[in-house]
């Protein structure tokens, strides 16, 4: 199954000569990260995920921010950037908007793209530019040793809110969409089969693809997403996107109500018909922002899957057009020609 | 009547009115006239930061000073021969400039009593003789134009607005410019609203015929062409021949040009310039903001384009934390700064040379990187190429440091052959250069001590790089003691070690015993002086900076060689502070910080008193 509208996210990226395997993938570097780390997980499915898209290893580039996700380019045996706080979507616009012929991906987490760097977080979503961001969601921040995250939810007791925090955290998906991203998804750390089907979605997406990852951290904010883990309540609050499909839990469904809301209701209420079906394309991003309101309060509904994915023109592509137009129409740049432009006159 | 024509061998005139009054446009005509017809050229627009301040106040007053000669010249003066005032605002806030006798062209119809009260005006100055020491035109230039354009199917405020070309005609017929070049330049303007386009010709004309025809002018001018060395000319900003010093460092790269930039004065044109030059492959973005633009540059040299972000002060600090990456992860990078009076937002159309130690060292850690200053506004293309040079050689982030001053003034430049500017190309790294087939992005060339720079894309050199410290040659993070210390001085030395010219001295006699230094934009009115004083029979040498980092090998030597070194700049003495700390020379700091060049006649008398105290 593809979730992505238009399927040519890696139109440009030269194929891959033979088969390539996680090995291929692998970097020599030691992993750093703590046991039980949810990122090992993500890791590991990326590294397993990748040879499957027959691309050349080297014209992948992965570009992080700061954080403990953000050390996620040393792992790779690509080219990578370990950039700085919040920069990452910033160094990958250029490098992607320069060179379409690159799969360009950005590691990033709940702090690093949504409180120092949610700036240019939502920009890169509205350009389209064709990057694929990762975003690990702990909801909280690690590499600082445990404050609360623009993430963490509202009272959240920490080492920098000992009453417990007292801002209100952002939705990542409802953010996403808010920004116009043309590409949401959300999936889970310890769920290597979902993941990797977003993720080769993500891919396939030509513009900008924003996956939230949630992950754990098993050290300062253990078992946050344990509900949607833990067999005993996994499938009653696990709500599955799928295209053309009625969205559902073993117990919950999406109906539309009277006032025209989208709640999570017992799926025993009512006739399965009129149970909400999935959309993806629907070029309409209000039912994808209703979808993804479905987790508050703490957790009771959460969709996972593709929330929307519809085909806008990619930044890049825009770009290279205009150039591409400007030399049809003009001709190649002649410097000779540029340097003696404007009003010139001889001395003898 | 047959009108006298005199001949003069410079002069120096200054149009002044409300923001909206178009004088920037009627200067930059005035200009190109003036360069058409062959006689050296600088320009210095001075305009407020305001939009459209409100009408016929003083801070809405916008001026442009131009100065033409019949030799070379290197300022663009220091006082008016002429002043244009096209209302009461403009002439209150330029008269304190003129010199006794000096002209004074001003629009009557705007001395209306409620305009000479929004400006203090007790009394009408062109009637209470209070102007006696100036020679004063007085020229009804909107009724003129009005009157003029009265078979024109325009508005009345379109009429009105066509009084910059009546001025503009008239000063034409005063310095016998030629005219076509202005004729055609309103046509191309207008060319979608033709009918303004007559009427705006017409003003023009109906200006020059007013000058030949009227008593109030008695005398015209005439400037014979200068004797510039033999080649094409064009007149050119600082921002221009900066845009186009880019575009040909691309080409004599083979790089393709990525500029990174978020709109800021007196930055902005360099963005406006390189966005129209995509036929080269040049790519502009427009960032979110300043960090933005730097990072998408990075990025993008990562990638192996040149390239490049363009700002001012209060951007590069913004930029800081992504240049100390650039230093880090060793990448070619261009950071343009148009210094502008700070601190703070300051004077964002203002000029100033305070953004030097911001250069040098405002970054955490050791940070170093490379200076390069531009000494005119026609010197921003070599200066582009230069830092494009370096950056590209020593994969390093280079500043280049021009400011308000050169980027809007201008100059005739002698346009040079594409094919005598350097090759600045460099080869990217293709082959594994460790054993076994290993790549290590840190084993440097021993001669530049530049690490190899190979692109995503080129199969087998996969690596990572990053802000967290590296292991020498092969790259990977490391906390070593040993090796961070190796690093910060390979780093250090990698900058220590650029070719860079020394450093020349010019001192006709040979036997000068006080020399004036100076960096960036403060060379012409740092030359004019010294002639100044040469010409009365002082002995000075001079020489001046365009390396900040590293300084020329020679810089020590030239400064303990004189007894005295004065050394004026537009900030509160940063370079002389690096100089004495350096070379331990006991450098005369001279400042002025008011938002404009220097006057060569201060400068003269400066240096002057130097010599006296010998």
């Amino acid at each position: 199954m593809s979730e992505s509208l238009n399927g040519k996210g890696l139109r440009l990226v030269p194929k891959a000569d033979g088969k390539q395997t996680l090995k291929d993938f692998k970097s020599d570097q030691e992993v750093r990260w703590c046991p039980g780390c949810g990122d090992y997980a993500i890791l590991a499915a990326v590294q397993s995920f990748l040879p499957e898209l027959g691309i050349k290893r080297e014209n992948i580039v992965f570009v992080s921010g700061i954080g403990c996700s953000s050390r996620f380019p040393y792992y790779m045996n690509t080219y990578g950037i370990h950039s700085i706080h919040g920069r990452a979507p910033a160094i990958a616009t250029g490098l992607a908007a320069s060179r379409p012929d690159l799969s360009v991906w950005v590691v990033t987490g709940d702090g690093d793209a949504l409180s120092i760097g949610g700036n240019h977080l939502i920009h890169a979503l509205r350009r389209n530019i064709n990057l694929k961001i990762l975003l690990f969601n702990n909801r909280i921040y690690g590499l600082t040793k445990g404050q609360y995250s623009p993430t963490s939810e509202l009272g959240k007791i920490t080492k920098s809110t000992p009453m417990g925090s007292v801002d209100r955290p952002f939705n990542p998906i409802s953010l996403a969409i808010g920004a116009e991203a043309s590409f949401v998804a959300r999936t889970v750390d310890s769920d290597r089969k979902h993941l990797q089907s977003v993720l080769r979605a993500a891919a396939e997406h030509r513009g900008t693809a924003l996956v939230e990852i949630y992950q754990n951290c098993p050290i300062f904010n253990d078992n946050a997403f344990e509900d949607l883990k833990d067999p005993g309540t996994r499938d009653d609050i696990t709500l599955r996107l799928e295209h053309g499909k009625p969205i559902v839990s073993a117990t919950k469904a999406v109906r539309r109500a009277a006032n025209g809301a989208l709640p999570g209701v017992d799926r025993a209420a009512g006739p399965e018909e009129e149970i909400l079906v999935h959309d993806v394309h629907n070029p309409d991003p209000s039912v994808a922002f209703a979808l993804s309101r479905l987790d508050e309060p703490a957790f009771q509904h959460v969709p996972i899957g593709v929330f929307r994915s519809v085909d806008r023109p990619a930044y890049e592509d825009l770009m290279n057009e205009q150039i591409e137009r400007a030399i049809a129409e003009q001709g190649r740049g002649d410097l000779r020609e540029l340097l003696l432009s404007g009003d010139t006159w001889r001395v003898n | 009547m047959t009108k006298q024509v005199r001949q003069l061998d410079r002069v120096i005139i200054r149009f002044a009115g409300d923001s909206g009054d178009g004088m920037q446009l009627t200067g930059d005509r005035f200009t190109a006239e003036t360069a058409e017809f062959g006689n050296d050229i600088s320009t210095l627009p001075n305009f407020p930061a305001e939009i459209r301040a409100p009408a016929g106040t003083l801070p809405g007053v916008s001026s442009f000073q131009l100065h033409f000669a019949d030799h070379d010249i290197l300022t663009p003066g220091d006082a008016p021969n002429v002043l244009v005032a096209m209302n009461p605002a403009a002439l209150k806030a330029n008269l304190g400039d003129l010199p006794r006798g000096a002209d004074i062209i001003v629009n009557t119809d705007e001395f209306t009593k409620r305009n000479l009260q929004k400006v203090g005006y007790d009394s009408n100055p062109l009637e209470d003789g209070s102007l006696e020491q100036w020679r004063v035109h007085a020229v009804p230039l909107t009724s003129l134009t009005v009157k003029a354009l009265e078979g024109f199917d325009i508005s009345k405020k379109d009429a009105e607005r066509a009084k910059n070309m009546f001025a503009l005609g008239l000063l034409s017929w005063l310095y016998n410019r030629p005219t076509e070049a202005t004729i055609r330049f309103l046509e191309t303007k207008f060319a979608k609203k033709p009918e303004i386009a007559k009427a705006n010709i017409a003003a023009f004309q109906a200006g020059w015929n007013y000058g030949e025809t009227t008593e109030s002018f008695s005398v015209s001018y005439e400037v014979k062409p200068a004797r510039l060395a033999p080649g094409t000319y064009r007149n050119i900003t600082g921002n221009q021949a900066l845009a186009l010093g880019l575009v040909a460092a691309s080409v004599r790269s083979g790089l393709p040009l990525f500029l990174g930039s978020y709109p800021i004065t007196p930055a902005s044109d360099i963005l406006h310039e390189l966005s129209k030059h995509k036929r080269f492959g040049v790519r502009t973005f427009q960032a979110e903001d300043e960090i933005a633009g730097v990072g998408a540059a990075l990025g993008a040299s990562f990638g192996g384009s040149l390239g490049v972000t363009t700002t001012s002060g209060p951007g590069v600090v913004l930029k800081s934390e992504t240049i100390g990456l650039a230093v880090a992860t060793e990448l070619p990078l261009i950071i343009v700064d148009v210094q502008r009076a700070g601190p703070s937002t300051g004077m964002p159309t203002k000029t100033e040379q305070a953004d030097l130690l911001l250069a040098l060292f405002g970054r955490n850690g050791e940070s170093p990187v490379p200076v390069v200053a531009p000494a005119t506004p026609s010197d921003c293309f070599d200066a582009a190429i230069e830092a494009a040079r370096i950056a590209l050689k020593y994969r390093t982030p280079v500043f280049l440091l021009s400011d308000g001053y050169l980027a809007n003034g201008s100059e005739p430049w002698r346009v040079p052959d594409p094919d005598e500017l350097p090759d600045i190309s460099v080869p990217f790294t293709t082959e594994p250069n460790g054993e076994n087939g290993a790549f290590l992005p840190f084993k440097r060339d021993p001669e530049t001590l530049a690490r190899p720079w190979a692109v995503p894309g080129t199969a087998g050199l996969e690596h990572r790089i990053g802000g967290l410290e590296k292991s020498d040659g092969a790259g990977n993070i490391s906390y070593d003691p040993d090796n961070h210390d190796l690093m910060v001085r390979l780093r250090q030395a990698k900058v220590d070690g650029i070719d860079v010219p020394d450093l020349e001295v010019d001192d006709p006699t040979g036997d000068a015993r006080v020399l004036v230094l100076g960096w960036g934009s403060t060379y012409g009115p740092i030359a004019a002086a010294v002639r100044r004083v040469r010409a009365a029979g002082g002995k000075v040498a001079q020489a001046h900076l365009r390396h900040l980092n590293p300084l020329p090998k020679n810089t020590g030597d030239v400064l303990r060689s004189y007894d005295k070194v004065l050394l004026p700049e537009i900030n509160l003495g940063q370079l002389a502070m690096l100089l004495r700390a350096r070379f331990l020379v006991d450098v005369i700091s001279y400042n002025r910080v008011r938002g404009l060049p220097f006057k060569a006649q201060e400068l003269a008398g400066v240096i002057q008193d130097v010599i006296d105290s010998e």
